[in-house]
């Protein structure tokens, strides 16, 4: 094979060079830049972090790495020297030889990267025999001994499953584990934590670690968040729209950021608003919800026994994994979904279970904000209508007034009424749709919102901004927030009182400031140590002290088995 | 696997339904319409009385619901009754029928549907090629011309030169080989109404697929593109591509009465325009009933196959 061949006249220790890469996308018949003439070299062994918000174009230049453009992108200039071969000369047939081979790839989504018709191993062992390797009995013995390796359940029999039928975390190893079935020089890492809880998120990272580590490979990890690059990478590169903003070994970078970009990346995570007194004894909750038990058509109670208040111009985050009942508890409040048992009371007095029977005053003073803006906000609609239908609807506002509402609640989002007022969604940024969508609640004038999971959709500089809309209007307007979310951070940015929750059952609930401070319920630890730190010794310090297999949802296992859960 | 058995249960049970609200709809529709049976048999020779007595006799005095209450009893054991115009059991006028249909239907299912799903892998591979664009609009051209028109021209060019026979008129006698041969000609006119629907969707479902994720990880891991189309591609597009085979297969069993005339095929769907010209309502339910249990049947078939083709219904968590 030729590719083998120059790997053994090649001695130096430069694995990849890409020198001034360009890369184009077509967007309605226009091309546009992607990336602007970036420079990327990795040594053998060495592992790459690539830094960046959404769109700055750390996934188009990791699958440039690989010579490999998306539908619709092309490289337009620059050069990619892998182990001493010239990438864009070689031909198609050759690229492929190198790809799954000596170059690998880890998604972002392995729920969405697994073929849904054949089972893990036929996939594990699918680049072993496209290239040669080995033989498809040595390659599923090779499956599972990697399986052993990074604990996955049941490691002799985990493959013959198809992927529905295994977790997430467990998919995003078993994805890790593949992309070194042909034991390659380089995997290029695009985002493998990213849609996954923060306990299995440990679970996977110190799964790709163990492994990169272990065979010497080369590694590009992409991700948005810092503290999770810091754990893996050696050195860290920031992309931002297209251009590198600069690069640096990785405590270099971490301590002391020559950019005011990538400095005001790292000052994101500092926001941290201040805690709001506690209301007086004799003050009555806003919302009550006492003693819900509730499910969907199968017998399963999703919700088991949850109860807690939320308080006037307060913020209550309900936190757990997914799963946990967070949105099934918003579900019960808001009266979509009726509880099996229990009831939800609206300044101490009781509602009505479905939302149908509710007033349409008890309606308008419960209002949601979705995490999807996009599906949230109906495309059709411009922004005119789609704020003025709640003030219409509600409070039977019309022509003049109306209009005054409208622009008024926009200047409340900062958002210039005339640029934007006769916009469709569509002609919104992701930032920009989660404003309307917190426009239109407030549009009500609610006494309560309930955000379910908010900012998870957004780049943490956007997430900011709303963080802080939302609690400069929860002071002009005395709002109460019930604010669902998976996310430490945002928690401890924005909540005055903390719910945890697991398995439909609220585990332990107090005030911000006691949450955050030992002693912890076992759970509300595991979660808490499990938020990656901005320490790049952190993961090795938390795997020392937990060892490999008490993380996720091993962990989490043991613990149910202790009936602390 | 119960989750399976189940689903045929509950298929089954709305086609039976299905089937007794079609027979409900076509008895009415054929009541509905102008003429007699009575007169058409007597022709010029029909008096009030004349018509009388053979209405009589046929049973076309009582009352329609009566009628129908009295067809369906005959039906539900077993017993079709028998032609009004013809005066033989049905059974008998429609078991010849019914192999000959079914004939002509496997036989043009075996050349179209393996044609059309290796035509629409192939334009899939190379899509929007030459050979993409040419076997696109060829096959769009052949379905947009009305099925006596291919006919002809199949007569025109096959069998005008001596290598086909133009009349397929075979019977239970006749030797596999001399149906093949003489069954040729229908078979192809068949074949080239049907591809075009059943690759263009073979196309556009295997398209589909290519924009998801794991098969741009299949492309990640290496894998050649006819390896992508056939083994990432095609397992998850089964699910469409079987049900547009079914329809068109059923198509073949019920709409082909015009190429049946073309070739003097004995068919099924000639029995029914008879019937229908007649006003010989029994015939006529028994063949829309015979039409409608191929759609019902065919189209459980192919939901069977796509839910086997799809472990997560058929291994769910």
């Amino acid at each position: 094979m030729p590719a083998r061949k120059s790997a053994s006249s090649s001695s130096s220790d430069l694995l990849l060079h890409m020198k001034n890469i360009h890369i184009k996308g077509k967007s309605d018949e226009k091309w546009i830049d992607i990336i602007n003439g970036v420079d990327l070299e990795l040594n053998r062994g060495e592992v790459l972090g690539l830094i960046g918000e959404s769109g700055a174009g750390k996934s188009t230049l990791g699958l440039a790495a690989m010579g490999f453009c998306r539908d619709g992108c092309k490289i337009t200039d620059g050069s990619i020297h892998f182990d001493g071969m010239d990438m864009m000369s070689l031909s198609k047939d050759e690229l492929r030889l190198l790809r799954g081979h000596r170059i690998s790839y880890v998604a972002q989504s392995a729920a969405a990267s697994f073929n849904p018709a054949h089972k893990l191993i036929d996939q594990f062992c699918e680049a072993p025999m496209i290239h040669n390797v080995m033989s498809r009995s040595q390659a599923t013995e090779y499956a599972i001994d990697l399986y052993h390796r990074i604990n996955l359940p049941d490691p002799d029999q985990f493959g013959f499953r198809y992927p529905h039928e295994v977790s997430g975390g467990q998919l995003q190893r078993a994805m890790t584990a593949m992309a070194l079935s042909c034991r390659p020089d380089l995997i290029i890492f695009d985002e493998p934590t990213t849609a996954l809880d923060v306990t299995t998120q440990i679970e996977v990272l110190a799964a790709i670690k163990d492994i990169v580590k272990e065979f010497n490979t080369a590694a590009i990890y992409i991700s948005h968040d810092l503290a999770v690059v810091a754990q893996m990478a050696d050195r860290i590169k920031v992309l931002l729209k297209g251009d590198e903003v600069e690069q640096a070994a990785t405590d270099v970078m971490l301590k002391s950021p020559s950019e005011d970009y990538t400095k005001s990346l790292w000052a994101v995570r500092e926001y941290n608003r201040k805690e709001q007194k506690k209301p007086a004894k004799t003050e009555m909750p806003i919302i009550s919800i006492k003693n819900v038990t509730a499910g969907y058509a199968s017998k399963l109670d999703v919700l088991k026994d949850v109860s807690f208040d939320i308080y006037k111009k307060r913020t209550v985050a309900v936190v757990g994994e997914s799963g946990s009942g967070k949105s099934t508890t918003a579900r019960v409040v808001t009266g979509l979904l009726q509880p099996r048992m229990g009831s939800v009371s609206f300044e101490g007095e009781t509602l009505p279970a479905g939302y149908q029977s509710r007033s349409r005053d008890q309606l308008r003073r419960i209002q949601m904000i979705y995490q999807m803006a996009d599906t949230a906000l109906n495309p059709k609609l411009r922004i005119r209508d789609l704020i003025a239908r709640p003030a219409n609807m509600y409070l039977g506002l019309n022509g003049k007034a109306l209009e005054e509402r409208v622009r008024n609640l926009l200047h409340m989002i900062e958002m210039e009424p005339d640029q934007f007022i006769d916009r469709l969604p569509s002609e919104l940024s992701g930032g920009q749709k989660q404003r309307i969508g917190i426009a239109r609640a407030i549009a009500a004038e609610p006494s309560i919102i309930i955000c379910d999971e908010v900012t998870s959709a957004l780049d943490q500089l956007v997430a900011e901004g709303i963080l802080k809309l939302l609690d400069r209007l929860q002071s002009e307007l005395d709002l109460s927030y019930m604010f669902i979310t998976h996310d430490l951070a945002t928690v401890r940015a924005i909540a005055d009182e903390v719910v945890v929750m697991k398995d439909g059952i609220v585990v332990e609930q107090g005030i911000k400031s006691k949450m955050f401070t030992p002693p912890h319920h076992p759970y509300t630890e595991l979660l808490l140590g499990s938020v990656p730190e901005m320490d790049p010794k952190w993961l090795d310090r938390l795997l020392d002290e937990r060892g490999k297999d008490n993380l996720g949802d091993a962990a989490i296992a043991k613990m149910r088995n202790q009936g602390l859960t | 696997m119960p989750n399976i058995i189940s689903m045929i249960i509950k298929r089954l049970g709305l086609g039976v339904l299905t089937l007794l609200l079609l027979s409900l709809l076509i008895f009415l529709s054929v009541e509905a319409l102008p003429g007699d049976l009575a007169e058409t048999i007597l022709g010029q020779q029909a008096t009030p009385e004349t018509v009388a007595a053979i209405r009589k006799d046929l049973g076309l005095d009582q009352p329609p619901i009566t009628r129908y209450l009295n067809w369906l009893g005959g039906v539900l054991q077993g017993d079709f009754g028998n032609s009004l115009a013809l005066k033989k059991p049905i059974s008998s006028l429609i078991a010849p029928r019914i192999q000959n249909t079914l004939f002509l239907t496997l036989y043009t299912a075996a050349i179209a549907v393996p044609l059309s799903i290796i035509l629409g892998l192939a334009v899939s591979l190379f899509r929007n090629s030459y050979f993409d664009r040419i076997t696109n609009t060829t096959a769009l051209a052949a379905i947009s011309m009305p099925e006596f028109f291919v006919g002809y021209i199949m007569i025109y060019f096959f069998a005008l030169s001596g290598y086909f026979p133009s009349m397929a008129n075979i019977n239970a006698n006749t030797p596999l080989l001399d149906k093949l041969y003489l069954c040729f000609l229908p078979a192809l006119t068949l074949t080239l109404v049907v591809t075009a629907h059943m690759m263009r969707m073979t196309r556009a479902a295997i398209i589909n697929v290519l924009a998801l994720p794991y098969i741009e990880m299949a492309r990640l891991k290496g894998a050649k593109p006819s390896r992508i189309i056939v083994r990432h591609a095609l397992p998850n597009a089964i699910a469409p591509i079987v049900n547009v085979v079914a329809l068109n297969l059923a198509y073949l069993i019920t709409g082909v009465v015009i190429v049946e005339i073309v070739f003097v095929f004995p068919g099924l769907g000639q029995l029914m325009v008879d019937g229908v010209k007649f006003r010989d309502v029994p015939v006529v339910q028994a063949t829309a009933l015979i039409f409608a249990s191929a759609y019902v049947g065919l189209n459980l078939l192919a939901d069977i196959i796509s839910t086997i083709s799809n472990p997560r219904l058929m291994r769910q968590r």
